[in-house]
This record gives structure tokens, sequence and C-alpha cells, in this order.
């Protein structure tokens, strides 16, 4: 089966006074229809970058440099602008920001707000029904449709992630990106929240990446996992393979720093090191500075990125294919 | 065993009135309060780490703040090493701050940015006189040798924007033991980190409060934290302290309803696990006016009827230093 969203050799740079942030360097990845994958990493290390290139929305002094991005058989790189907010942005591919639910406008209700994003891509659209179906937006994600005049002060820190989510949802879209969409909010309503994400990924057959540095998360709610580090793709499977026989020394280090709250109490690890600037990356393997099973090979070679076993990727010198 | 004790706090409150307009005020009647802490006791034992743990809006920093007596309680004792500091003078409590520090939680607005690290690190012990400049640079280097930021000298001539957050984050743990206080608090120390510096931080600040046997409370709304961090957790909800035991009974064996929710909604990091399981509806509700009786009734999925309501639970002593404010617990 074709997948759904095929990224191919994606390479994302910054240009900046000092020269190119290498954001994204060559990754490859696949997501089928139903799939959900969490994408994770630490600060920079070019996830919220990806999820951007994906929905072309990059900022101007951003640029993809190489690689492909096809979704749904199109290669969405190369589509004039045009076609990309008509067709494909909120359509096919709808986002959830980080912090979103200060990305409501304060001045006009939620509803207003549900009904600009359907009527902008469906302008045949009556009002009437745009209201309607922005109701019913509001009780798929767990919000009584009255509240649909209220404005976004009268709601929580929550329901507004809430109103976030139906909004994204409102012209049916293949392909959820969900950027940190707990990050901001108590850990109770983080789960409330989560938990809905996942209910409606099931229940609208939604494609969906989790974007989040929270690995705990993307093993309660994901299918398959994806570590970035430093622009790189580093490791990719199952969430039971990347948790359970992790390869990478990056992914490794990363699960062992956090605190299962059910394990025996022990010292949380830490990975040695900062990650690097993205100015200058590091030759080789970007991860061979911190890395503890460093070779000379990793300082000058870059891994390739192979398949171990079906379905389970990594990018590491250690790791023979 | 009470000669043991460092700090005790009793029936503590602090009441922020809330600002109103002119005619507001006129039309209401009476002044209104965010009852950010409301009447809360513990004790925190010599070289003892406290969780202070809830979610946002559950005073666990303005209970921080106050011990330190940085904010003025309203009613309530502070009693620091056995005397009553909560009347002090801000200038009996100035050579008193020599012993309690706190580290707070932004890294980025927590140091002055004209200022050098060694300034920096080593102004709380020009304010506290102890030692003559000489003196004063070698405690710095010292400490800056201790949070492993090496080499000190270089260290100790630079400004807070050329470091990185985690090296930021240890000056600030650097400014805080630096006086060898005795009682520290930390509110949410890593929160703003990477998650692969994190523990790095944890791992000095934790080898501080050994060595130099320091009593500390650690405020955080991460439960899992707090759990390998602390030897003791006390649960705060809307100002009150729900359930207090040792972390490891906290966890394994949680009486209150609301642990037990916060305990459900923290994801566990291993895909064989229970996946996203029931979580309790709705968010913690206005400090304001806080729900009658117990304040976790409205969202409680253990509600008994009209005794939470009307009745406020106290916290008692359940099992042997496992504390706890439920009613379900009340016959005992």
């Amino acid at each position: 089966m074709k997948p759904l969203l095929d990224i191919n050799d994606l390479t994302v740079y910054y240009k900046i006074l000092r020269g190119y942030v290498k954001a994204v360097e060559g990754v490859n990845l696949q997501l089928r229809k139903g799939e959900t994958l969490g994408l994770a990493g630490e600060s920079g290390c070019g996830k919220t970058t990806m999820a951007l290139s994906i929905m072309r929305l990059l900022p101007p002094n951003g640029r993809i440099v190489r690689g492909k991005i096809i979704f749904d058989g199109e290669d969405i790189t190369t589509l004039p602008e045009d076609r990309v907010r008509k067709e494909i942005r909120w359509k096919k591919i709808a986002i959830v920001f980080q912090g979103a639910m200060n990305a409501l406008n304060p001045v006009y209700s939620i509803g207003e707000q549900i009904i600009e994003a359907i009527r902008f891509h469906e302008p045949e659209v009556h009002k009437d029904e745009a209201l309607e179906r922005a109701k019913k937006l509001l009780e798929l994600v767990g919000i009584d449709p009255s509240r649909v005049d209220n404005y976004p002060h009268e709601f929580s820190g929550g329901m507004r992630q809430r109103a976030m989510i139906a909004m994204a949802l409102a012209c049916n879209p293949k392909l959820l990106i969900a950027d940190e969409p707990g990050t901001a909010l108590d850990v109770i309503v983080q789960a409330q929240v989560l938990k809905l994400i996942v209910e409606l990924q099931k229940k609208l057959n939604l494609s969906l990446i989790l974007i989040t540095h929270d690995l705990s998360i993307i093993s309660e709610t994901c299918e398959k996992a994806a570590i970035m580090y430093a622009g790189k793709l580093v490791e990719y499977g199952s969430v039971y393979k990347i948790f359970k026989e992790p390869l990478h020394p990056y992914t490794q280090g990363l699960i062992a720093s956090f605190p299962d709250i059910y394990a025996p109490k022990a010292e949380i690890k830490s990975i040695e090191g900062q990650p690097p600037d993205l100015l200058n990356p590091p030759s080789g393997c970007r991860f061979h500075p911190r890395c503890q099973y460093a070779m000379d090979i990793c300082r000058v070679k870059e891994p390739p990125y192979v398949e171990v076993e079906k379905e389970h990727f990594v990018a590491c010198h250690l790791v023979k294919s | 065993m009470s000669n043991n004790i460092i700090l005790s706090v009793r029936n503590l409150r602090k009441w922020f009135p809330v600002r109103l307009g002119f005619f507001q005020s006129l039309l209401k009647g009476k002044k209104l309060f965010v009852k950010a802490v409301d009447g809360i006791n513990f004790d925190l034992k010599a070289g003892e780490i406290l969780g202070l743990v809830g979610e946002s809006g559950s005073g666990k920093t303005t209970t921080g703040r106050v011990v330190l007596r940085l904010i003025e309680p309203t009613t309530g004792k502070i009693i620091f090493k056995g005397k009553d500091i909560t009347n002090l003078s801000q200038k009996d409590m100035r050579s008193l701050r020599r012993k309690m520090q706190i580290i707070f939680q932004d890294p980025y607005e927590s140091l002055n940015p004209k200022m050098l690290i060694g300034d920096i690190i080593g102004e709380p012990l020009r304010i506290q006189r102890m030692g003559d400049p000489s003196e004063i640079e070698e405690k710095v280097l010292k400490i800056l040798e201790e949070v492993d930021l090496v080499p000190p000298e270089e260290f100790f001539y630079r400004y807070p924007h050329e470091l990185s957050g985690g090296q930021r984050q240890r000056v600030a743990v650097a400014r805080a033991f630096v006086v060898e206080p005795e009682f520290v608090v930390a509110d949410e120390p890593v929160s703003m980190l990477d998650v692969s510096i994190r523990a790095s931080v944890l791992k000095i600040m934790l080898n501080l409060v050994k060595e130099k046997n320091v009593s500390f409370i650690y405020i955080t709304h991460d439960l899992a934290l707090a759990r390998h961090i602390c030897d003791r957790i006390a649960v705060m909800y809307l100002g009150k302290i729900m359930e207090k035991s040792s972390s490891d009974d906290l966890v394994k064996n949680p009486l209150h309803p609301y642990t037990e929710a916060l305990l459900q909604a923290v994801p566990v990091p291993d895909p064989t696990a229970k996946r996203i399981k029931v979580v309790i509806k709705g968010e913690i509700p206005s400090p304001i006016n806080p729900p009658s009786g117990c304040r976790f009734h409205t969202r409680c999925p253990k509600y008994l009827g009209d005794i939470c309501r009307e009745k406020e639970p106290q916290l008692v002593e359940v099992e042997k230093g496992h504390f706890v404010a439920c009613h379900l617990y009340g016959e005992k």
C-alpha cells in the first residue's frame, strides 16, 4: 500500500545573518493512512520545522533545499502557493500549534472563528450551514455546542485547546499534525486533551503526527515513533521497538532520562553535553560529541540510515544492517 | 524528634485581595480574595526532601514563597529552627536569609543580565558580609566547580547570555548554595530545561543537598520526577494539602481520589503499560470562590454525597506517616 505521506530526503535550511541553520537534513519518513506517528526530540532538533514544511508554512527565511514531500501522490514542495492554500492546507492537512490556546483571536467568538475556517476553504458553504457544522465540531471535541457564541476568554485553557482541535478538523483533513498539544496544560487537562486526540483519530481514521519532547506521551498514544537529533532522523520504529529495544545511543539516553513513576526509585540519567549549534553541525554523526560509544568513524563519516529489521530504521555506525 | 524539625508551618494562609473597580466594590459590598494557600500544616525534617505537587493554581509556589517570607502570610505561623519567624522584621529576616534560599523556575529571568556570573553568585556573600573580596572570590570559584561549570575562572567572567539554559540554572543553584544554607526551596527548577539536560542539573542540585545536609522543598507539577527525588510528597489542591506521605507510599498506595487522578494522568514511558485511562473531568476551579466542603467534590469520581459538599475533611493520619483529607476515610 502506498503511504499517505512520503517524505524523501527532506532538507530545510534557515538563512540568518551568520549563515545557514541546517534545521532538517536528509529526513526520510513515511506515514500510512490511519497511522499515528510520534515525532520526538529536544528543542531545536527540527521537529517543528518538519511540521511547518509539511504545511508549507515555513517563515520567509526558511527554505526546502532538497527533497520531496509526497502527500496523496503529489509533491507538496513544488505546488504553487495558491493550490496549497486552496486544496491542501486545512482541507487535507491541518495542524494544532504549540500553545494553541493562545492562538485564538480574542475579539471573535469561537463560533465565528470556526466558521471562518470552514468558509475560507469551502466558500460555497452557507453561513447557517457552517454554524451547524461548527456546533457539531464543538460537540465532537466535548464542548457544549451552546457555547458557540462564547469568546476565548470565557473558555479555560483546556477548552481553548479543544476548540483549536475542532477548528483543525473543520474541513475533514486526512492528516492532523499536533505540535506539543499538551505542553502548556496541567497534567490532568493534558491527559484529557491527548485522550480526545486519540479518540478522534480512531473515530475519523485520521493519520496523526504528534510532535512532542515527552517520550512517555508518544508511548501512550502512538503506534510509530521517530526520534530526531540535531536535524537528523536517528531512529524510527514501532513504539514497542523504540522503547524496548532502542538501538541508537541517543534514543537510549533519551528514554533513560524519563522517570517512570512506577519504576523503583532510581537516579535519573542524563546525556552529557548539549545539543550542537546547527549553523555548524558536528562532522560525521551529529551525535558523536555526546555519544559514549563514539568511534573514529563517527567523527568523519555520516552513518547511513538503514533498515535493521522490518520497519525499524536507525542511523548509527554501531549497528550493522 | 521535634528538635530535628527545621521548619514547621501551622495553619498557614495567604489570601491575595482581588482588586475591584470602585463601582464593583460598591456593588459587591465585600472584599474578594484569591485563597492561594488556605490553612496548611506541615513539618520539614533536617536533611529531608519534601515535594509539593499540584496543578497550576494549587498554591504550591505561594507556599514556597510564604515560608521564606518573600510574601507575607495572611495568618498562621512559620517556625524555623524553633523560632517563630512569622512576624520578624525585614531587618532580622536578612540575617536569617543566609540560612534559607530559593531557586527559581526560569533561569532566563532570575539572573541579572548586566552582571558577571561571578558577581551574581558572589552577591549574596557580599550582602551577608561573608568574607572580604578575595575570600568571596575563592568561595565563588569553589561553588562554580561544584556545580560543574569548569573551568571556574572562565565562567566567573561570563555573562548570563553566554550560557545555555542548563548552565544558567546551575548558576542559580550555585547562588543558592554558596551561602551554605540549611533550607532551600526549589520552585520547578528544571521544568524550563530540555529533557536530556534536566537530569544533569538535578543530579548536581541533589548532590549538594545530600552533601551539605540541606533541608529541601521541591515544588513541581511533575509527579513522576517528584517520586524519584523526594522523601515525602504533599499533594496540594486549591490551597489545601489533600494527601501527605512518603513518596513510595503515595505512588503505590494513593488514598485521596485526587492523588489517584493525578497519578492516572501521568504518562508512562512504557508501550506495554495500559494506555490512556479514565481521566477525571473538568479543570481546577477558581480559588476566589473555592467549592464548599471538600474542594475536590466538584470533580471527584468517588463523591459520597452531602457530606463532601458540606463538611470540609480534615487532614488525618490514616496509616503511619500517611495523611489524607477525605471523607472516605472519615470513620477510622
